[in-house]
């Protein structure tokens, strides 16, 4: 395979500026050199590559927006979406870790958490020494978490957590779990450490999707946690629809990597396969296809471009970030698969990316909010009619 | 110690070059430029010989705006300084080498990086030239750098092997592929480099001693021929190897 050039169609390189190209420069050639010989063996064996954290953590890859004095590089929007989108194209499970550790954990205790929480996670997650895992999810209630039946109650030294969540990424690797339960009623965060007494992190197996990244339950049994543990300023489920705002944006760009490994290793086979004499490139059935990849990829990165600005802007709707990553991953899904066409049995192969892609998407599409569910939130915004509760 | 590394923006490894319209020049639509490899080794060699001995690092590039990528790229990965000799008509090596001399004339660093050739022209003589013309020992390809006091030991590539050599500073030392492993810029790295300045000097005017006349892909390669399978083909690859190829 020749190295990966990009796809930008578009010039869309011009509207991004030289410290952004260079992030996503950087983040290209690292997963080049450290993520991609590596993956497929990951993903065959069912194992996160660990070894990848301290490299990430060195490169500044967790926390990356957040102040320089809590480890972050204090990025924009935009250079984190990049980042993301190269992540991805690496690998979903990869990028999921990051997203995880920063958008899920790193933000709620930088937004919901106490001074001491701050110093005390902050800088340890930003340098990969804590792994950090987000805890929403129940058997029962996934896309209407606001049903949750895990609980917390309010005894002498802190609090009591009693439930189970399930479908967590990195929940059996993390050294703190923020989790989301039910206090007196309300939604409130809890940081949750490994080890602490009735707290439970098996891992889930069976996956045939994203299985580069490690997915756990949760499981309280009167587990105890000391007072200090309370994340104060959460409040509702918008709390922990926040953090998903910020995982969601990220998914929006990491998607489009996705798209792009898919997208770049069909072209190059259609180019290089022959049938009935010609490379499959000629024919106008296989033209189309790659037409409609490379269309869909450009609307894509307009689409996060934009919505990355106004994110910086902090103009950026949460409706306007479900309509990017319900578009991005429905398209990138669409593009592996016709990828995989293109490559014809090859395309099932693990000696190119494209079915590992296309296997990862389904979980992508449905983590985060899924299609449907984005698809409601943005009706109901435009008609002023929730389908939903 | 006063070190400098230049740093020249090329092609990515990866391009399909084209000729240009022009016929003495590549087409550079479409091309992605990034800092020349074997300076990669340059800007992280210099960056180890300053944690060791302290000092400065600057890095300088000759060529057009578009060259303050790469010397962004510099900043992020941590040299000090970045001076642009703003410059992009077509120059030889010559006289590359004559605008560098000229302005580090005014500086007079202690180690002086290049990387062993620009993967662009692929001339390898600008290092050499540079040293020649501020009167300093030069030390090409080098894969094994250590400096003491004002001591300098490198190790260099020969054919076939290689080469223990000793000198003292002020020194011009060429990158090759092996001295280090070039560290990637963090994004910290990245966000600080942003707002160092690239400090933009006029260099003396190109004064070409060699001209490029014309620019030529190589003949496209025609297809392979497959003889047979088995041994049975042999007699013949040895017929056409003699007589065709002409190489036996
Ligand atoms: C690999 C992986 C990693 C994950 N990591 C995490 C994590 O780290 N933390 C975490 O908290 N969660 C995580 N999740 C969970 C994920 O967020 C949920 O799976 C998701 O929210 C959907 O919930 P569900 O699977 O229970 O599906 P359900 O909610 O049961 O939905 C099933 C189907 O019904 C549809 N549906 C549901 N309600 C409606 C409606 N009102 N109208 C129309 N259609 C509807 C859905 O769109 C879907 O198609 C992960 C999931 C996966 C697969």
């Amino acid at each position: 395979m020749p190295k990966f050039q990009g796809v930008d169609y578009y010039n869309t390189d011009d509207l991004l500026s030289e410290d952004e190209i260079l992030v996503r420069n950087t983040i290209r050639e690292f997963v080049d050199e450290n993520v991609v010989p590596i993956i497929e063996k990951h993903y065959r064996a069912g194992t996160f590559p660990l070894d990848l954290v301290p490299k990430m953590a060195e490169l500044g890859l967790f926390g990356s927006t957040l102040p320089s004095k809590y480890g972050g590089a204090e990025l924009n929007n935009v250079a984190y979406g990049l980042m993301m989108q190269e992540l991805e194209r690496g690998d979903s499970g990869v990028r999921s870790f990051a997203s995880v550790q920063s958008g899920l954990v790193m933000y709620p205790i930088f937004t919901f958490g106490s001074d001491e929480q701050k110093d005390r996670w902050l800088p340890k997650l930003a340098s990969g020494k804590a792994i950090g895992c987000f805890g929403l999810t129940e058997p029962d209630y996934g896309s209407n978490p606001g049903g949750m039946k895990t609980t917390a109650k309010k005894v002498k030294d802190g609090y009591v957590l009693n439930g189970a969540k399930m479908w967590i990424t990195n929940g059996t690797l993390a050294d703190v779990a923020v989790v989301w339960a039910k206090l007196d009623g309300e939604i409130k965060g809890f940081l949750v450490e490994k080890g602490m007494k009735g707290f439970e992190a098996p891992e889930m197996t069976g996956k045939h999707s994203l299985r580069a990244s490690v997915t756990s339950e949760l499981v309280f049994q009167d587990c105890l946690i000391p007072e200090e543990n309370i994340l104060p300023k959460s409040g509702g489920l918008k709390s922990p629809l926040m953090c998903l705002s910020q995982a969601r944006y990220g998914i929006a760009w990491g998607a489009i990597g996705s798209a792009m490994a898919c997208y770049d290793t069909a072209l190059n086979y259609a180019k290089s396969r022959i049938q009935f004499d010609k490379p499959i490139a000629a024919f106008q059935l296989t033209q189309d296809k790659l037409v409609h990849m490379l269309t869909e990829i450009t609307k894509a990165q307009l689409l996060c471009l934009q919505l990355g600005r106004l994110k910086d802007k902090g103009k950026a709707r949460f409706t306007q970030i479900s309509l990017a990553k319900r578009n991005n991953v429905y398209h990138a899904l669409e593009i592996a698969r016709s990828a995989r066409e293109i490559l014809g049995a090859n395309g099932i192969l693990d000696e190119y990316p494209v079915m590992r892609h296309s296997a990862n998407l389904e979980s992508v599409k449905t983590y985060e909010g899924t299609h449907e569910m984005h698809t409601l939130i943005l009706g109901e915004d435009i008609t002023g009619i929730g389908a939903f509760s | 110690m006063k070190i400098v590394v230049c740093v020249n923006h090329v092609p990515d490894t990866e391009t399909k070059v084209k000729v240009g319209s022009d016929g003495v020049s590549i087409d550079k639509t479409g091309v992605n430029f990034i800092m020349n490899p074997y300076d990669e080794f340059g800007v992280e060699e210099a960056l180890r010989v300053k944690q060791k001995h302290g000092g400065e690092v600057t890095a300088v590039s000759l060529g057009g705006d578009t060259h303050k990528e790469t010397l962004r790229k510099a900043l992020a990965m941590g040299v000090d300084k970045a001076v642009l000799l703003k410059d992009d008509s077509p120059r030889d090596s010559l006289s590359v080498a004559k605008a560098l001399a000229d302005y580090l004339k005014g500086i007079s660093p202690d180690v002086l990086f290049f990387g062993k050739q620009s993967i662009d022209s692929d001339n390898g003589a600008v290092g050499s030239m540079v040293a020649e013309l501020l009167g300093m020992p030069s030390v090409n390809v080098v894969v094994k750098l250590e400096i003491e006091g004002t001591t300098v030991k490198a190790e260099r590539e020969i054919e076939g092997g290689h080469e223990k050599v000793e000198t003292r500073l002020p020194v011009v030392i060429t990158a090759q592929k092996g001295l280090n492993e070039p560290r990637y810029p963090s994004l910290k790295g990245i966000m600080a480099a942003k707002s160092k300045p690239i400090e933009e000097i006029t260099p003396t005017p190109a004064s070409l001693h060699v001209e490029v006349l014309a620019m030529r892909k190589p003949p496209a390669k025609s297809a392979g021929k497959i003889l047979g399978t088995d041994a049975s083909a042999v007699a013949e690859l040895v017929r056409l190897l003699h007589e065709e190829a002409k190489v036996l």
